[in-house]
This record gives C-alpha cells, sequence and structure tokens, in this order.
C-alpha cells in the first residue's frame, strides 16, 4: 500500500514538472506571435521605444489596422488567396481521385505501372529545378503568366502525384471490387460508379489530402511570385513581401500586416484544429 | 469482353486520369527534361535563341565559389537544424504523450508555426530579433546591444532557429503517432522483466519507433536543403550574402543575374546533392527498421 502511495506521488511530481516544462516550452514557442498582438496596438513612437511594454505611453491604438488594409490592399488579396486555394483544392481532389481509381484498377496494365512510378519518382525533384524552365515556357514561349487559372493549374499539376498516392492507398485497401461489379451489374456507368459509390467512400482521405494541400497553396510564396507579378493578382505571402518592401520602416503598419496575414488561418484552426491536427498527421505518415 | 480491349482501357484512361496526367506532364516532366536541356544553353531570360554551349555551365558552376559557399553553409545549417528539430520535436511527443493535464490543447498549440507561411514567420521573427531581443539585451546588459541578425554567424544561427521553432511542432506530430503505435503491452512486458522507464524507453518503445526516425530525418532534411522563404525574410541573405543559402543563390543566379543555363545547372546539381543524401538517409534508417 505505502509502495503504491509512494508511487503514485512520484508520478503525480513528474507530471506536475512535465506540465510546467510544456508550459515554458509553449509559451516560447507563441511568444513571437503574442508580440505582434500587443505592438499591432500600439504607435509607431511607442514600439521603437519599448517593444516589449503591454501598453505604449501614448495609449491603445487601432490606427494600423485600417491603413495597413488599405495600403496592402487586403480585401482583394484575400480573395486572391481564396480564389485560388479552394479551386486549386477542389480540382486537386477530383483530378488526381480519378487519376487514383484507374491506375488502382489496371495494375496489371504496364502503362499504369510506368505512370504510377514515374509519379512517385518526380516527388523527389524540389521546386528550384522546375522553376526556371517552368517561367521559360509559360512567360517566354506561351505567355500564360499573371493569370489566375495558371497558377490554378499548376498547384493541381504540382500535388498530383502526392494525392494520387494517398488515394491510390485509399482505394486499395478500402473498396472492394465486388461494389463496383455489384453497381455494373445495376446499371451504372464507370463515371456513375466512380462519383456515386467509389468517391463518397473515400471522404477521410479526401479530408487529409484537401487539408494538407490547402495549407500549402494558402502559404506558397516562391511559385506564385513568379506567376503572378501584377499587384491586383497578388496572393497574402506576395503581398506581405511587397508591403514589408515599402514600409519596413513603419514598424506599425507591418504588425498590423503580418497580423493580418496570419489571422485567416489563425480562426481556420481554432475552429478545425482537431480535423487539421489528424488530418496533418495522417498525411505526413502515409506519405 | 469489350471491357479488355485496349481501346477501351484507354478510353477509359483518358476519362478519368487523362487530367491528372496532363497536368503533371505539363508542370513536372515537360519542364524537367526541358530544364536539363537549358543547362546546356547559355539563355539570358529575353532573347529567342538559346545559344548551345555544351558544358560550359557545369564547368562555371563548378568554378562558382559563392554556390559552393551557398551550398557548404546550406549543409551546415542542414546539420544543426535537422538534430535540432528533430531531438526538440521527440522531447515534445514524448511530453504530450506522457497523460499530463491538457495535453491535446499543448499538442495543437505546438503546431500552430506550421499554419504560416515562411515569409510571415520570417518577417515576424526579424521583429523578433531586430526589436524584442535587442530591447531585451539592453535592459539587462544596459546600453544598446546589436541585433542578432546583424553578424554572420548570429544570422546563421537566426535562421537556426526560426526553422526549429518552425517544423519541431510538425515533426512533433509524426513522433506522437509513433508513440502510440508503441502497443502498452510491450511497455509493460518490459518492465515485468524489469526495466526501468528509461530502460524501456531507449531499448524497447524508441527501436520500435524507428520508422518515425526515418521519416522525419527525411522530411527535415529535404525541407531544410531547399529552404528559401524564410531565408528571404529572415535574411534575405545579409549581411554581406553572408547567409545566402544555395535555394537563394539558384533564385539569384537565374532570376536576378539573368544567368539562366547557370542557374539552371546550379539546381540540377542541388537536386542531385538533395537526392543522394535523402536516399541515403532512407535506406540507412530502413535497413535496422525491427518489428514487435
Amino acid at each position: 500500500m505505502t509502495e503504491n502511495e509512494k508511487a503514485a506521488r512520484q508520478k503525480k511530481i513528474s507530471h506536475a514538472i512535465m506540465w510546467i516544462v510544456l508550459l515554458v516550452l509553449f509559451i516560447c514557442f507563441i511568444a513571437p506571435f503574442l508580440l505582434v498582438v500587443i505592438n499591432v496596438f500600439k504607435t509607431k513612437a511607442d514600439i521603437t521605444s519599448n517593444p516589449l511594454a503591454l501598453i505604449g505611453a501614448h495609449g491603445f491604438t487601432m490606427k494600423n489596422f485600417p491603413e495597413a488594409m488599405k495600403k496592402m490592399n487586403f480585401w482583394t488579396v484575400f480573395g486572391n488567396s481564396m480564389i485560388i486555394t479552394v479551386s486549386s483544392t477542389i480540382l486537386t481532389i477530383a483530378v488526381s481521385s480519378m487519376t487514383a481509381f484507374v491506375i488502382v484498377r489496371n495494375q496489371k496494365w504496364k502503362f499504369c505501372t510506368f505512370i504510377f512510378s514515374l509519379m512517385i519518382a518526380s516527388m523527389v525533384i524540389p521546386f528550384q529545378v522546375l522553376m526556371v524552365p517552368l517561367v521559360s515556357v509559360y512567360g517566354g514561349t506561351l505567355g500564360v503568366l499573371n493569370h489566375r487559372l495558371t497558377l490554378i493549374l499548376m498547384h493541381v499539376g504540382f500535388s498530383v502525384s502526392m494525392a494520387m498516392f494517398m488515394f491510390h492507398g485509399a482505394i486499395r485497401t478500402n473498396i472492394p471490387l465486388e461494389l463496383e461489379e455489384a453497381a455494373t451489374i445495376d446499371g451504372c456507368s464507370r463515371w456513375q460508379t466512380y462519383w456515386k459509390i467509389v468517391f463518397p467512400l473515400l471522404k477521410p482521405t479526401v479530408a487529409t489530402v484537401a487539408i494538407i494541400n490547402a495549407m500549402a497553396y494558402w502559404n506558397d510564396y516562391l511559385l506564385p511570385s513568379l506567376v503572378l507579378t501584377k499587384k491586383e493578382l497578388y496572393t497574402i505571402p506576395i503581398a506581405t513581401q511587397a508591403f514589408y518592401g515599402t514600409y519596413s520602416t513603419d514598424i506599425g503598419l507591418v504588425m498590423a500586416a503580418l497580423l493580418l496575414a496570419m489571422l485567416p488561418i489563425l480562426i481556420l484552426y481554432v475552429f478545425l484544429q482537431r480535423y487539421i491536427v489528424q488530418g496533418v498527421t495522417a498525411g505526413a505518415v502515409k506519405g | 469482353m469489350k471491357q479488355n480491349t485496349l481501346s477501351y482501357k484507354i478510353k477509359q484512361y483518358l476519362m478519368f486520369a487523362g487530367p491528372g496526367t496532363i497536368l503533371f506532364f505539363c508542370v513536372v516532366i515537360v519542364p524537367f527534361i526541358y530544364g536539363v536541356y537549358l543547362t546546356f544553353t547559355s539563355w539570358d531570360g529575353v532573347s529567342a535563341k538559346k545559344p548551345w554551349v555544351g558544358l560550359a555551365n557545369y564547368a562555371a558552376a563548378f568554378a562558382d565559389k559563392d554556390y559552393w559557399a551557398a551550398l557548404g553553409r546550406t549543409a551546415i545549417y542542414s546539420i544543426f537544424a535537422v538534430v535540432l528539430i528533430n531531438i526538440l520535436a521527440f522531447f515534445l511527443a514524448y511530453l504530450v504523450t506522457s497523460g499530463v493535464k491538457g495535453q491535446n490543447f499543448f499538442r495543437s498549440g505546438f503546431f500552430v508555426p506550421n499554419l504560416i507561411g515562411g515569409i510571415v514567420l520570417g518577417y515576424v521573427w526579424k521583429f523578433v530579433f531586430n526589436r524584442a531581443f535587442v530591447a531585451l539585451a539592453s535592459a539587462i546588459a544596459g546600453g544598446t546591444a546589436p541585433s542578432l541578425l546583424s553578424t554572420p554567424n548570429g544570422a546563421m544561427c537566426a535562421l537556426i532557429i526560426v526553422s526549429v521553432w518552425q517544423y519541431a511542432g510538425y515533426m512533433m506530430l509524426i513522433y506522437v503517432a509513433g508513440f502510440m503505435s508503441v502497443s502498452e503491452d510491450v511497455k509493460e512486458a518490459s518492465s515485468i522483466d524489469g526495466c526501468t522507464a528509461s530502460q524501456t524507453m531507449w531499448n524497447v518503445t524508441v527501436p520500435l519507433m524507428r520508422a518515425s526516425f526515418v521519416q522525419c530525418l527525411f522530411l527535415s532534411i529535404t525541407r531544410c536543403f531547399v529552404v528559401y522563404d524564410v531565408n528571404l525574410s529572415l535574411t534575405k541573405g545579409e549581411p554581406f550574402g553572408s547567409s545566402v543559402m544555395a535555394a537563394m543563390h539558384v533564385y539569384n543566379q537565374a532570376f536576378t543575374y539573368k544567368n539562366y543555363g547557370l542557374g539552371q545547372a546550379e539546381a540540377l546539381i542541388l537536386f542531385v546533392v538533395c537526392a543522394v543524401v535523402g536516399v541515403t538517409q532512407v535506406m540507412i534508417g530502413k535497413k535496422g527498421e525491427v518489428e514487435a
């Protein structure tokens, strides 16, 4: 009994220590964000004189937000990011799940095995190797840069292999062939079978692929910066970079712009954190 | 039946996989092959002519001192960042699976930096290094302390700190999945056999989590080797070009100095180095995998 009590007490103490360590680390992790939040409500002079004070000497101000929003063209930029992220994600899911479906159901066909291996092998190619030829072909020869659609299709093209791989695993292990045969006997075409029977069963994978890709598209900087060079087409990361280049000395505005750039995804995270954490884990472990 | 004819198969393929395959070829395969061709030309990015120069770009790449300095710097940065990311991530994963109160909250909290893009993170940290840390150091030491970002070694340290902070939460999730995959039975058996908690940890749990280690190392190595966004926003290669990483050097070579052929050749070398390191690591890691 005393042995047990002793062990229980020891466990309690070690848990308390671990909890404190976690708390300290957690504060370190979110401190940079907290600093931005504190300083966004201060005037430029107050930030310069003491960035660590909770409230500046000149008091609380909301002036940074409207000005930063106007100079960053926030709503346009936000809209661009939304359009690009949402359409790229939907297209990626549709296109890559269909590709995976054909490849899984034609495993004996050499051509499909070849495409499958090619896509898997391509996943090791870093973007840096492709950026010069991409700009050369689509900017120089075809002249299709500065269209949102170009960026959306490129996003999809880059994500197809990884997403296809995840759907491939899901279809192979979770969708019995008998189910499709039954649908065919009942008079479904292949197209109907896919969208009415197979696709609805892929929901968990759809969620994972959607979360991983939407986050990647939303935050991507290098590809969008090469494709979209007109100001009215900027996405949030490009606009933040351009904003910083112009107004880096006006630190109050910078704080507001940074907070605005982070807010949409942080708000989303508050509501969907369970799904996001699950999705990212599933994606990382499978990929 | 007609389902086995080749033309039926091709029709099916085009209907379902056509769009995916075409897009994949358009943005990955064609540019990759075309990129290899570009390394044999001295294209300036503007003119329609792409003069054939043979292996001159590769010779120039091997002679480009700045490139090798950048590559060496990237290697040093990657070694430090990868090791620290994985140590911190493993430690965090251990803490958030130990059953303390609020562990799910902490788990979500540590993941937050991954939600935000490298560009924004870099600027946030630039503020922290240039203003907050300077104010803190000045308050403690008196006078005005210099920013970490103003010295070459300081800028490298800053890049490593930010990368560790950025990726630790993500790798933590993979380690958490690894911890969960080790069944309680095995751990219990080892403790009945007389293992202490730390012996169980190092001799039972960790070897069984080998797959998680292989994966985290692979992900962190491949990401660190092509770091660009944080590099651009946090240091921009400053001071005096002492924090230019390989990816940034390639970008500048091609798009700033308009040496497209040379830039592309250097990008290909970067890709080969990255692929060799990544694949070797996975092969070594997979070799000793054990199963319970």
